[in-house]
């Protein structure tokens, strides 16, 4: 065949085309239906529940009447996840810098590496028995040890992602402070971990946002009270646990909580994320 | 001849409670002035094996570098060049399973002692990579900087130090209005010049360089190659380069090496005209390599 005449594009090979883009739009499409149809739900049933005083009361408990608002369960779970954030992020990017900064492939960090997947992969209400039995049984609920359930459960998200943004760090920044005579510790924290911080902070919220939505951790170590509770050696309400609980209910105006509650969870977990998404924008790495 | 075998196991060390070298004004508080150091320091290597685990990359070599001259490292890819000048600031044990033998001396100096600290070895040793590697995070003033706040030296006015060692790298005047923009703002020439400035500012007696110039253009290869003729005047230099016409133009002797060998080190007009090893020669007039 000569250079002037190009083989048009077959039809067959049109045909295989037109159906493959389409059987992937159609996968895509079913894959978001559930998702649409989640977010339609939470909204339209939920956004009728919001009102100041659903923000502003804790729950009255009355088996008739007012049944309250949910101020105890949107503070309590604030008081919850900001303690498990202050327990499981440090510890989390400190694993991260030992198995990228010294582990590498040493045979620990592998291990740790293997436990860390293992970690991630451990059903929630596993972290939750395991408080139960070791910190509660005997002494009673309380919001720290519903803390320490979340903060189990977060550590090895924060430790995975971590580790990811660590490792784009190029090795020419370190090599580079290396060679002007920087002791190790100091190469850490002044090159590598701020040339990091934005991929950090990301990895961070994203693991809070997961931490915030869980019920199981708390169903046994930070209870279901009412009232709002600021102390955190006393059982603490939370917004999963509300839910859970109103949505078992036979009262409408209990369901109809439930369903503002979730709305409540749904936004406070959208605001992360879109934080961690505006902080993601500006990375450097 | 003392005979280390070491790999850096605990890297987490302070520099300020190190014992470092036994050098006179060493320690990060005094940093040696110019006026010290224009007498010049040697390098002297003496049966240095480098290892990457079992891969023997530098074979037994023995080389005397002169103070406040060039001396240009030649040779095909994977020759061992870069891994042996990676062995005198000692970063080659930066690699996991990486190590060195023999000796290696700046001045009377073994830098390789058991109780010399690779931190304080790297602070008079300094080094210039192969691609600009400015931190990202940090201003043109600040990359300057760097070196005298990541080393913990203190007694120093950092604001002069900055702008000498700028005119010091010929980068002043291009950047003196815009000292507070990110250091990865520079086109790549300015970029490794500034790199030259960071590693100049903290005053080290040897500087390395691993092929500086062949990421960039050749107008900025030839600044570079200007400001390695004045920075001779206060620092001994070696420099890793693929480009036998750059070792030609800068370099007072050259050495060349062939698989982890140290085959010939001469002055750089006999290398390239008249070198004693028919290898150089062969290497020299582009029969190989």
């Amino acid at each position: 065949m000569s250079v002037t005449t190009l083989a048009p594009i077959s039809a067959r090979r049109r045909r295989i085309d037109a159906i493959m883009r389409g059987s992937l739009a159609v996968a895509t499409i079913l894959a978001l239906i559930p998702l649409v149809l989640v977010l339609y739900y939470v909204i339209k049933k939920g956004i009728g529940a919001w009102s100041v005083d659903f923000f502003t009361t804790d729950p009255t408990g009355n088996f008739l009447g007012d049944p309250g608002g949910i101020k105890s369960a949107i503070l309590g779970t604030l008081e919850i996840v900001a303690l498990a954030s202050l327990i499981s992020i440090p510890i989390g990017i400190g694993v991260a810098l030992y198995l990228v900064e010294y582990g590498k492939q040493s045979w620990l960090a592998n291990a740790i590496r293997y436990f860390v997947d293992v970690m991630t992969g451990v059903p929630s209400i596993v972290f939750g028995l395991f408080v139960y039995v070791t910190l509660v049984i005997g002494s009673g609920y309380a919001a720290w040890k519903g803390s320490v359930a979340l903060a189990l459960l977060m550590l090895p998200i924060v430790a995975r992602s971590s580790e990811v943004v660590l490792n784009l760090v190029p090795d020419s920044l370190r090599e580079a402070a290396l060679a002007l005579g920087t002791p190790r510790w100091r190469v850490v924290m002044r090159v590598v971990l701020p040339t990091a911080a934005t991929g950090l902070v990301t990895g961070a919220l994203l693991a809070i946002a997961r931490g915030a939505g869980e019920t199981a951790p708390l169903l046994f170590t930070a209870s279901l009270i009412n009232a709002t509770n600021f102390d955190l050696g006393k059982a603490t309400n939370s917004l999963p646990l509300q839910i859970f609980s109103d949505v078992q209910q036979a009262q409408d105006r209990l369901q109809q909580r439930a369903w503002g509650a979730a709305l409540t969870l749904v936004v406070l977990i959208l605001v992360l994320t879109l934080v961690a998404r505006l902080v993601a924008r500006r990375r450097t790495v | 001849m003392s005979d280390t075998t070491r790999r850096e196991t605990d890297p987490v060390t302070d520099g300020a409670s190190s014992p470092g070298l036994d050098t006179p004004g060493a320690e990060v508080t005094t940093p040696p002035t110019q006026a010290a150091t224009a007498t010049g320091h040697t390098i002297t290597l003496r049966g240095l094996n480098a290892y990457y685990g079992d891969v023997h990359a530098v074979r037994g070599v023995d080389l005397d570098y002169a103070a406040n001259r060039v001396t240009a490292m030649i040779g095909p890819s994977g020759c061992g060049k870069s891994t042996l000048v990676r062995c005198i600031n000692r970063m080659h044990e930066e690699v996991p399973g990486a190590y060195a033998t023999g000796e290696l001396r700046l001045d009377d100096l073994d830098l390789y002692g058991d109780s010399v600290d690779v931190v304080s070895v790297r602070r008079h040793i300094g080094m210039v990579f192969q691609k600009p590697n400015p931190f990202p995070t940090m201003s043109i003033y600040d990359n300057v900087a760097a070196g005298l706040r990541l080393t913990g030296t203190k007694g120093v006015n950092v604001r002069e130090r900055v702008e000498d060692s700028l005119r010091g790298a010929g980068l002043w005047d291009e950047v003196k209005d815009r000292l507070g923009q990110p250091g990865i703002g520079l086109s790549g020439g300015q970029q490794q010049r500034l790199c030259i400035a960071r590693t100049i500012a903290v005053e080290p007696e040897v500087i390395l360089m691993d092929e500086p110039c062949s990421a960039l253009d050749p107008i900025a290869t030839l600044k570079i190659e200007e400001l390695i003729h004045e920075l001779k005047t206060r620092y001994t230099i070696v420099i890793v380069t693929h480009n036998m016409q750059q070792a030609a133009r800068v370099a007072d002797t050259t050495a060349f090496m062939l698989t982890g060998e140290m085959i010939e080190h001469a002055p750089t007009d006999k290398i390239f005209s008249n070198p004693d090893d028919e290898r150089t020669e062969e290497y020299v007039t582009g029969k190989f390599g």
